[in-house]
């Protein structure tokens, strides 16, 4: 397991350089640069000597091949370099922004599983029930509404029915505050977000869960567990789910990955500081340092992600095994 | 019939909303102290250096941390002309030698957040890196000190601004609240990029925490050189890009007041929602959205099918019915409406495109464009990709072209490929334009339709409105002044049509009631020290 453990790290490194790769001629490819949005944005006079001078400082004016060279080689070196639009240190703006993204990707998911797991195992047990097609509507639901539109109604419910109830208008709080701090405050303003995404995220996997668990009590040997008088509960719970588990763990792994930088819209519904705001940030700002790095972080947590999903699968079928 | 109901509701609680901020106004109210104030700011601060930055996701959040030499008046920020000392002592000095010399007296005892004292040394420091900076060192407002030769500090109660021409631009140019002060020795000690990442200043508070991305912190400063103010405890400005979070943030209590401003959509919701919790201003903006064409494409060399453009288009109307759904509302010339030097209604309506009789206009286009044989001109307009209010009159645009028989396309780009395409590609034909300025100074902003000027992006080159510029920028009588820009105004719009003027901003800042001491200005950069400002919960 080790061995294959260590195989996958090093096999990561050249699905790395092609995404270092990519993402760097893809985002020289986009017309416009950091230092015309910065001097001209708003429409002020900007002395084109002024302009070069902030493309010299940044880097934007040497050669294509020095700057891909400075990207690759930060990693070596540990220093992400600083972002061009901020000039601060990437690591620090990056880490800024960590703690909230994985807090919100850690609730959401969460929730997504307290809700998807025993609704999709009632609805694959109560099948072409009342029950199961109640669950059904609410998993369609889930995938039909954006989160961001759940988000906005959510903001928009808080403040009428506080404005109804106690006469003032209340909404979760607009500044990220440490769990460390101030949990109830914490609370006050991710829960919101974590119910809004983890409820989209909790549609998919009640379907996947009904689907294949549906599929596991058709098998043989649940047959036999039924046949040899075992407690149906115990056929489910110790049986069924957890071989019907597999394609459920790859759809929330993969989606905790996703929520670790595709968190954009829902982070502008509830003003998160988090990694989505400034991945969309330094896309529009031409901002290349921090944009480079954001896809690469992205890059490395799916990486790390899938691995995990691979270690995962070995654990719940124990026929699984790496070498 | 219901919606026409709460929208009567709506525009009836605006009214008692500004009426009762009228009345408040009125009647004079003492200050409380204490409290903390929330403001949501709709951009971020890319450095803390208001040399080199020019936009109010910086201004909003650290203006409060630094004093000015001169300001605009904060009791009269409406005013285009009223300018008072921060720094300095009395009033804003008269110029001698023929207006070409300003001597400043500097306030004593004003002293950093730091503890050292401020002088007159560390203005001139401050004015040397904004208009001589050396090479490397970006300063964005060095154009608007063309006229300065020499700043001496001879004492460090005195500095003296002493000029190679009279000019009207100075004094705004001095006002503009960007200058921050920066003492002298944090200059000489860590250099010019220092304030970029760092904040010593002498303002109304004192820099407690930035958490970027998120929001900056300040406390009162109890050394403040006006006695007796700032009035509240501290400040937070919490980023938040959204339109609609700030909205709701000042709905659900979490923000008292946002100074960007908001469209009109918005400020009836929000007075709907609260009532007379909400108090509006409402201002004209120092802000005007142009049309560009593109003079090195045909066929918009010809001043004929520029003018017919221009013509077809009916500010009055498109005023009257766009204010009600974008931030725009004032039809004016090159001048920002209200200044003395802007253009009368008469004298507006004698340039073409500005006269009310719009079916006669559209005749005249019609006419223009036959006689330069574009009787079937088509053309694709470029646009930022901007709601508020870019693609709102991007597209009012479009229909008022067809109704001269004008085909128009839109390309709506986001920011960066939009700058690219108006300052490097040149690829456009015609381009949504647009200027943005802080303190009104009308001489400096109209040289933004010089065809040399760096944020002009017409590519034309027209000598005699060069000379007409370069006669008023160094005219210091304002009767004269105003003679010349109408002359300078009738030529960019009119008889060269180089470019066309859509409408002014309008500014619309709703806020908490509770929200005491602070006034429009003309400009969202502008009375933004907060030193002013209480709460009167």
């Amino acid at each position: 397991m080790y061995k294959y453990i260590i195989t996958r790290l090093l096999l990561a490194v050249p699905t790395l350089l092609g995404a270092a790769l990519l993402v760097f001629i893809l985002l020289r490819a986009v017309p416009g640069d950091i230092c015309e949005i910065k001097l001209g944005g708003t429409g002020l006079y900007v002395d084109p000597a002024e302009i070069k001078l902030c493309q010299d400082k940044v880097g934007l004016n040497d050669p294509m091949h020095v700057q891909f060279y400075d990207f690759v080689t930060s990693y070596l070196t540990f220093d992400l370099g600083e972002s061009m639009w901020t000039g601060r240190p990437i690591s620090y703006e990056i880490g800024l922004r960590f703690q909230l993204s994985l807090q919100v990707a850690i609730m959401a998911t969460l929730v997504a599983i307290l809700i998807a797991i025993p609704l999709g195992t009632i609805s694959a047990i109560r099948q072409n029930t009342w029950i199961d097609y109640f669950v059904r509507t609410f998993a369609i639901a889930g995938i039909a509404i954006p989160s961001f539109f759940l988000g906005i109604m959510i903001i928009l419910g808080l403040l009428i029915a506080t404005q109804a109830w106690f006469g003032e208008p209340w909404m979760p709080p607009i500044e990220y505050v440490s769990p460390l701090e101030d949990p109830l405050a914490n609370m006050s303003q991710l829960i919101w977000p974590a119910v809004a995404t983890g409820y989209r995220y909790s549609a998919v996997a009640t379907r996947m869960t009904r689907s294949a668990l549906l599929e596991v009590l058709r098998e043989d040997y649940v047959r036999t567990a039924r046949a040899k008088g075992l407690m149906e509960k115990i056929i489910i719970n110790r049986h069924a789910l957890k071989n019907a588990m597999l394609p459920v763990v790859t759809i929330i792994t993969l989606e905790f990955a996703f929520l670790m930088g595709g968190l954009v819209v829902t982070e502008q519904v509830f003003n998160l500081n988090g990694l989505g705001n400034l991945f969309v940030e330094s896309v529009l700002n031409h901002d290349f340092t921090m944009t480079q790095q954001l896809v690469m972080l992205v890059v490395l947590i799916f990486v790390i992600t899938n691995l995990v999903t691979d270690v995962l699968y070995a654990w719940l079928d124990p026929r699984i095994r790496y070498s | 019939m219901r919606h026409k109901g709460l929208k009567k509701a709506a525009m009836v609680g605006l009214g008692a909303a500004i009426g009762a901020g009228f009345a408040l106004g009125a009647v004079a109210e003492t200050p409380k102290r204490g409290g903390i104030l929330n403001i949501v700011v709709g951009s971020k601060i890319p450095s803390y250096d208001g040399h080199r930055e020019n936009t109010f996701g910086m201004i909003h959040p650290i203006r409060p941390f630094y004093s000015l030499l001169i300001r605009i008046n904060p009791d009269n920020p409406s005013s285009p002309t009223d300018f008072v000392c921060d720094l300095c002592e009395g009033s804003v000095p008269n110029p001698t030698d023929d207006g070409k010399n300003y001597v400043f007296k500097i306030r004593k005892g004003v002293k950093f957040h730091n503890g050292a004292s401020l002088s007159s040394q560390d203005i001139k420091a401050t004015f040397d890196k904004i208009v001589f900076p050396p090479k490397g060192t970006p300063s964005a407002r060095k154009a608007f000190f063309k006229m300065v030769d020499t700043i001496t500090a001879p004492d460090d109660t005195t500095l003296i601004f002493k000029l190679k021409y009279a000019s009207s631009g100075f004094i705004p140019a001095v006002a503009t609240p960007f200058n921050f002060v920066y003492s002298k020795a944090d200059l000489d000690k860590h250099g010019y990029e220092w304030h970029t990442k760092n904040i010593n200043g002498s303002g109304a508070f004192t820099f407690v925490q930035h958490q970027p991305g998120a929001f900056v912190e300040g406390k009162r400063y109890a050394g403040y050189h006006h006695a007796g103010k700032p009035y509240l405890d501290g400040y937070k400005a919490i980023a938040a890009p959204k339109m609609a979070i700030r909205l709701q943030a000042i709905r659900g209590g979490r923000a008292d007041i946002e100074f960007r401003g908001f469209p009109p959509k918005a400020r009836d919701d929000l007075v709907k929602a609260l009532g007379d919790k909400i108090t509006v201003q409402e201002s004209d903006w120092n802000c005007a959205l142009f049309f560009t064409a593109n003079h090195t494409r045909k066929p918009f060399d010809d001043a004929r099918v520029r003018r017919a453009i221009s013509l077809a288009v009916d500010r009055w109307s498109g005023s009257k019915y766009l204010s009600r759904i974008a931030i725009v509302k004032a039809v004016g010339g090159i001048v920002y409406p209200s200044h003395p030097l802007a253009a009368t209604p008469a004298e507006l309506e004698s340039i073409a495109g500005f006269g009310r009789d719009i079916k006669a206009n559209r005749a005249e286009a019609r006419r223009l464009l036959k006689e330069a044989g574009q009787e079937n001109l088509s053309f694709t307009l470029l646009n930022r990709g901007v709601d508020q209010p870019y693609k709102v009159v991007g597209t009012w645009l479009i229909g008022q072209w067809k109704k001269a028989g004008i085909t128009v396309k839109q390309d709506v780009k986001p920011t960066g490929p939009f700058l690219d395409s108006l300052r490097k590609k040149k690829d456009f034909d015609v381009s949504i334009d647009f200027n943005c300025q802080s303190v009104i100074n009308p001489v400096v902003d109209a040289s933004k339709f010089l065809g040399s000027a760096g944020n002009n992006y017409g590519s034309y080159d027209d000598p005699v409105l060069e000379k007409m510029f370069d006669a008023m920028n160094r005219e210091g009588d304002p009767k004269k002044v105003r003679s010349m820009m109408r002359a300078y105004e009738k030529r960019v719009l009119d008889e060269e049509a180089h470019m066309a003027l859509t409408m002014w901003w309008y500014k619309i800042n709703p806020h908490r009631s509770y929200v005491k001491g602070w006034k429009i200005a003309p400009s969202h950069y502008l009375n933004q020290s907060l030193d002013q400002v209480w709460l009167d919960k």
